[in-house]
């Protein structure tokens, strides 16, 4: 690699930086103003008198109950994260390793829709979500997108890759598909399940359109459709709005700076053989 | 497990060439349905039944809180066309929105990420942090990203104005409720948005072209640019052509910015088509309507994703 001097080249780095951070260190600082101080002409960098007041409105309010949609949108990704990493991962390890009819056919389908643009689904799982009685509760945030390719996708590409003499010496011990699957494929694929399970996650936590429509009751509500809440009834106070999407923010960056690594190995993977 | 017992145990089948990538162990014939069932279930439920049963809503005049849906044939597609009718302008304006977003965001979304990914594909400290850090804003959802900016870009009291005021520039933009600074905004916070996606996607594909074509390059003498044009390019095509359908599909997608940023604003302008269908489909619960609409924009979308894949195919003769 070509030497670049280090001083204009960590000033480039730097500077490209402040353009992604500052915007959520505004957010971060602006939770913490009064609503003069938050737009006031020209504007503080620092709070000048740092206060809780927005993060007060916001809990105080039972109309739009914060804490309530934080509980929600935590169980509704975990429930997913969950549900996808057990049936995507039987399903991918029959298509990598077990043998049957119509498996390229099937496997060929369930690719395919990656490709289908996603709100075409939209309208009519609406009203198989209300055909289950599942309309405003979690389980519509759960169970709909647990159905997505992507899990069964990568998974078997990770299956494919995992060396098969374990599992062999597993046969000649005796072992069956279900154990085989269980005591050595699933405790080799540990990275694997660790990506999938941050990435379903991260993505059903930030889902917008779908709780927007099939979510009504404030109580229902999960922190994303809450925060279109938030500004409607908020309209130009700002510090409690980001006060909110501060909220929205620290678990999934959180999140994010621990599982950084499983993250960016799920999005570079997405893009290899799609 | 219930399973367990339809799991018969039958003795390995030995093969000549074992460890050969398509070589499959023998199994019971249930065992791998069993397997492939509870996803199945969900999959067929929420992915399979939706795509006809969308198709079978539209072909009726589908009012949600109707008892009556009676069967129309292709009236909700015809509308779509008929310049009398109550859905026309509306519809052809959110798809033109959706168009403009599309048309202005892909080359964008394209071009930035890749630079990016040249960037970081040295060898230096911090690259790691560096790459996390210009991924970080895809970390969070539409909605923090929309009030978040909603707020920034406030024309009389967002500090984007305040800031460009104070150094000299006009500090009156009405960033959020005129054009064409509404698609500026809308464009242009997608693209700080996302754009560490798609640059991560590159960055893994970079890494996949073999050191020793560059090499061969500068024996060549060819300059940085030559490079790009006779190794980089190539060696990214399959990468690029996925991240070029990827980003269509995802900017033909886009709802979430404009719901919370411009709010459609000025008028409806930049209400783009999923706003347009989901207002029609789940706040009017015109539902036979709005499914016409998704099944036609699935059709565009087909359309301009063979067309793509025909590009690039064609680079390669």
């Amino acid at each position: 690699m070509r030497r670049v001097k280090p001083v204009a080249w960590y000033t480039v780095l730097i500077g490209l930086s402040l353009i992604f951070v500052a915007p959520l260190v505004w957010m971060l600082l602006t939770a913490f103003k009064t609503p003069g101080e938050a737009t006031r002409v020209p504007p503080t960098v620092l709070p000048e008198e740092p206060t809780m007041g927005a993060i007060d409105t916001l809990l105080g309010n039972s109309q739009t109950p914060v804490l309530r949609w934080f509980v929600n949108s935590l169980l509704a990704a975990t429930g997913q994260a969950v549900l996808v990493l057990a049936i995507a991962s039987m399903a991918a390890y029959a298509l990598a390793r077990l043998e049957f009819r119509f498996k390229k056919l099937i496997f060929g389908m369930i690719i395919a829709t990656l490709f289908v643009p996603s709100f075409v689904l939209i309208i009519p799982n609406f009203l198989i979500v209300d055909r289950f009685g599942m309309l405003d509760t979690l389980w519509a945030l759960i169970i709909p997108g647990a159905a997505g390719a992507f899990g069964v996708f990568f998974l078997r590409q990770f299956f494919l890759s995992l060396p098969r003499e374990l599992e062999e010496a597993a046969v000649l011990e005796g072992a069956n598909s279900w154990q085989i699957f269980t005591k050595v494929v699933l405790p080799l694929s540990k990275p694997a399940l660790a990506t999938l399970a941050v990435i379903s996650f991260l993505t059903n936590w930030n889902d917008f359109i779908w709780p927007v429509y099939v979510l009504f009751s404030p109580d229902q509500f999960t922190l994303q459709p809450g925060l279109a809440i938030l500004q409607g009834a908020y309209t130009i106070n700002y510090p409690v709005i980001m006060a909110g999407a501060l909220v929205a923010s620290i678990p999934v960056l959180l999140l994010f700076i621990v599982a950084q690594r499983y993250v960016i190995e799920g999005v570079s993977r997405s893009g290899l053989k799609g | 497990m219930a399973a367990e017992t339809a799991l018969t145990r039958t003795p390995p089948v030995p093969t000549g060439e074992s460890g050969a990538g398509g070589r499959v162990r023998r199994t019971g014939t249930l065992t791998p349905y069993l397997f492939l069932l509870p996803y199945a279930v969900v999959f067929c439920t929420f992915v399979l039944a939706p795509a006809v049963y969308g198709l079978w809503i539209s072909l009726h005049d589908w009012d949600y809180l109707l008892p009556g849906k009676p069967f129309v044939g292709l009236d909700n597609y015809k509308a779509l066309f008929d310049s009398n009718s109550a859905v026309y302008s509306f519809w052809w304006e959110s798809l033109s929105a959706t168009g403009i977003f599309t048309v202005l965001s892909v080359p964008l979304l394209l071009a930035v990420p890749l630079m990016l990914a040249l960037l970081l594909n040295r060898s230096f400290k911090g690259r790691t942090l560096f790459r996390a850090i210009y991924f970080a804003p895809y970390v969070l959802g539409v909605a923090v990203i929309g009030v978040l900016w909603r707020f920034l870009l406030d024309p009389n009291l967002g500090v984007v104005n305040a800031v460009l005021g104070a150094i000299g520039l006009p500090g009156d933009t009405p960033w959020t409720t005129a054009l064409p600074w509404g698609w500026v905004t809308l464009v242009g916070v997608t693209v700080w948005w996302t754009l560490g996606f798609n640059a991560v996607i590159y960055l893994a594909g970079l890494q996949d072209i073999p050191r020793e074509l560059y090499e061969a390059a500068r024996i060549d003498g060819g300059g940085k640019w030559a490079e790009f044009r006779h190794v980089t390019l190539p060696g990214l095509r399959p990468v690029l052509l996925f991240v070029t359908v990827n980003t269509v599909l995802v900017s033909a997608n886009m709802f979430g910015q404009s719901y919370l940023i411009t709010q459609g604003a000025p008028g409806t302008e930049t209400r783009t088509a999923i706003m347009y269908i989901a207002q029609v489909g789940l706040s009017d619960y015109k539902m036979g309507s709005a499914a016409a609409m998704s099944y036609l924009l699935t059709a565009c979308l087909l359309v301009i994703s063979l067309i793509v894949f025909r590009l690039f195919r064609e680079k390669d003769a």
